[in-house]
């Protein structure tokens, strides 16, 4: 039985250097239940440290969170990570610090606080996470799927930071399994500028920085279960799951 | 003034495209977002950048430009050479960063595009 699912499948937390500080596991849980969001992610920059509270928060109330990154590849793009595991995610951030230069500079980029599920500070991240890592887009891709995740194309429709404005344009056969446009960017102008890539599937999410942000811009799955497994199904219009118009 | 005449005078490590290195360069654009690049450079222009992906023959192609500059010492992604190899796009390798490079090319007369 397949039903509507209400997702924001990119929330950056505290440990962004750029997250807001109250962007902590139970208020931001709250925001989401208070949203009617269904499923979340939570993709802060290059790292995954503070997910599994995250994970926790949400089972309390009832909302499945799914841990995620957004990372930076070697080119400036931003691309968005989901898995159903925290272990798939956790390699995946392993391979990230292995190739990410640099210390923070909180004065500089912001504080990037690692939490409890009690909204608790229990440390400070000191990597570069607002940095670039090593690794080609193309790479990042293949360990994504390696790891049995979802890999989504970060806000497409802006020039910082996106595919299409470090690149240009898609380039032929990576495997990615959706597009991500902002919440600057309506449904209808997105057919309209994105004609070219319509074999895509869209997906439209916050990227919200600020508890205020979350689920101002969201996607409507029609899935089985909130999984990321089942959310990739929809992006390929597999066993009846898609992305419903909304 | 050649593309090969800037190889010399910089002695540019040549990574691809070494058969198409005769032709006349109407100028240069610098920059590492390729959307800008699109948008902004122009037919017989030199390029000076540090992206190393494949898209940048591509663009190259696209916007019919005479060559590419990596800078920074950086060098090319395989798939990258073996595209630039097919499509006929020289590829160069400088040790100077983009300023300084980019500031020599000007005091050799290649121009930019002026304002915007």
């Amino acid at each position: 039985m397949l039903k509507t699912f209400r997702a924001d499948l990119h929330i950056h937390s505290c440990l962004s250097p750029c997250g807001e500080e109250e962007m902590r596991p139970r208020a931001l849980v709250n925001q989401a239940v208070a949203k009617g969001l269904d499923m979340i992610a939570i993709c802060d920059h290059n790292s995954a440290e503070n997910t599994a509270a995250f994970i926790s928060a949400g089972d309390e109330r009832g909302l499945k969170v799914l841990p995620g990154i957004e990372v930076t590849s070697k080119e400036e793009i931003h691309l968005i990570a989901i898995f159903d595991t925290q272990e798939d995610c956790t390699a995946l951030q392993n391979l990230i610090y292995q190739n990410l230069p640099g210390e923070n500079m909180e004065e500089v980029f912001g504080p990037q606080t690692v939490v409890n599920e009690k909204d608790e500070t229990i440390g400070i991240n000191r990597r570069m996470l607002i940095g670039a890592t090593l690794l080609s887009f193309e790479k990042i891709v293949s360990v994504i799927h390696a790891l049995r995740g979802v890999a989504i194309a970060s806000h497409i429709d802006r020039q910082a930071f996106s595919l299409l404005g470090q690149l240009g344009f898609i380039p032929e056969g990576i495997p990615l399994d959706g597009l991500e446009i902002s919440s600057r960017t309506s449904k209808e102008e997105a057919k309209n500028r994105f004609h070219s890539y319509q074999h895509y599937s869209f997906v439209w999410s916050s990227d919200a920085h600020y508890l205020k942000d979350v689920g101002r811009s969201i996607t409507h799955f029609l899935l089985k279960e909130t999984t990321s497994r089942e959310v990739k199904m929809a992006l390929h219009h597999e066993e009846g799951r898609r992305v419903m118009e909304a | 003034m050649t593309v090969f005449d800037i190889v010399n005078f910089f002695g540019l490590k040549i990574r691809a495209g070494e058969n198409r290195l005769n032709e006349e360069v109407t100028g240069g654009y610098a920059s590492d977002l390729l959307s800008d690049v699109i948008a902004h450079s122009r037919k017989g222009n030199i390029w000076v950048t540090i992206q190393t992906h494949p898209n940048i023959v591509a663009v190259a192609t696209m916007k019919e430009l005479t060559g590419i500059i990596l800078t920074g010492g950086r060098e090319p992604d395989s798939n990258t050479l073996q595209k630039a190899e097919e499509e006929e796009i020289p590829i160069l390798v400088s040790s100077l960063f983009t300023f300084e490079l980019v500031g020599k090319l000007y005091q050799m007369g290649i121009s930019g595009m002026g304002e915007c």
